[in-house]
């Protein structure tokens, strides 16, 4: 990446993180009931 | 269409289920297509080099955390004046997500600073109204949470919601409005994209595949709320 990894992984790496959670909230609420 | 028919909750709580497993798909695709053409399709940008790629993120989440927040003043205006119950579930199924894309949006600007301008955070007009934007959300979510009666929290929040929408339009335009270090719009209804073709497809098609993840997230939000409320 150039010199710029931590940047973009970082950009990346804690978005689809808090997209994931969300979806795995919202999956197991979905199958509890 | 019969829009008063799907008015209700009862009626919408099966389709709303439909929504979710489609966009949900849909948003998968996407984001497979959109991550594909940022890194392997996009060129390298002269100036910033591979800095710049976070743009296909950062944008995206910035036009939802904003397009969010319209729709959801959207459904507490429409909840206000007919006094339909799905309409304040469906501000409160959005509000989350809303508030994960401004989350999103300042975390990979603030990445994004570092490299381009120097440093993570300024007070500048863009930023600052961007984290009003963030606080909105997290008080129209406290406002609900505080109020037992759903009802009168669907109408509480409604009125924060459509107070709180006058700072999307000085989110958008502050780059104009103001001195900021922030760059102006990269893209534009009324002039030609100031990037290469691939970079604006990039950016796109994410900002499409964030667009069903949030109809999905929303979708599978309100069927909870519809079960809670019974």
């Amino acid at each position: 990446m150039g010199g710029y990894a931590w940047y973009v992984w970082g950009s990346y790496g804690v978005t689809f993180l808090c997209l994931l959670i969300e979806i795995v909230v919202l999956v197991r609420r979905e199958a509890k009931n | 269409m019969k829009w008063f028919w799907y008015a209700s909750p009862q009626t919408f709580f099966p389709l709303a289920r439909t929504l979710a497993l489609w966009a949900g798909a849909a948003a998968v695709l996407l984001t497979l297509a959109g991550l594909y053409i940022g890194f392997f399709v996009a060129p390298t940008d002269a100036q910033q080099g591979e800095a710049y790629r976070i743009i296909f993120i950062h944008v995206p989440a910035a036009w939802m955390s904003m397009f969010i927040y319209v729709l959801m003043a959207f459904w507490a205006a429409l909840g206000l004046a007919l006094n339909t119950r799905l309409s304040g579930m469906m501000a409160a199924a959005l509000a989350p997500t809303g508030a994960l894309f401004t989350f999103i949006a300042l975390w990979t600007g603030s990445l994004w600073g570092k490299p381009t301008w120097g440093t993570y955070w300024v007070w500048d007009a863009r930023l600052t109204s961007e984290l009003v934007l963030l606080f909105l959300y997290f008080g129209f979510m406290a406002l609900r949470a505080a109020i037992e009666d759903p009802r009168r929290a669907d109408r509480a929040s409604a009125v924060l919601a459509l107070v709180g929408v006058v700072n999307v339009p000085i989110i958008y335009y502050s780059v104009q409005w103001w001195n900021t270090l922030h760059q102006g719009a990269s893209v534009s209804l009324t002039r030609a994209p100031s990037m290469a073709k691939a970079m604006l497809a990039g950016m796109l098609v994410m900002a499409l595949a964030f667009w069903m993840y949030s109809v999905a997230a929303a979708m599978l939000r309100v069927r909870s709320m519809i079960r809670a409320r019974g």
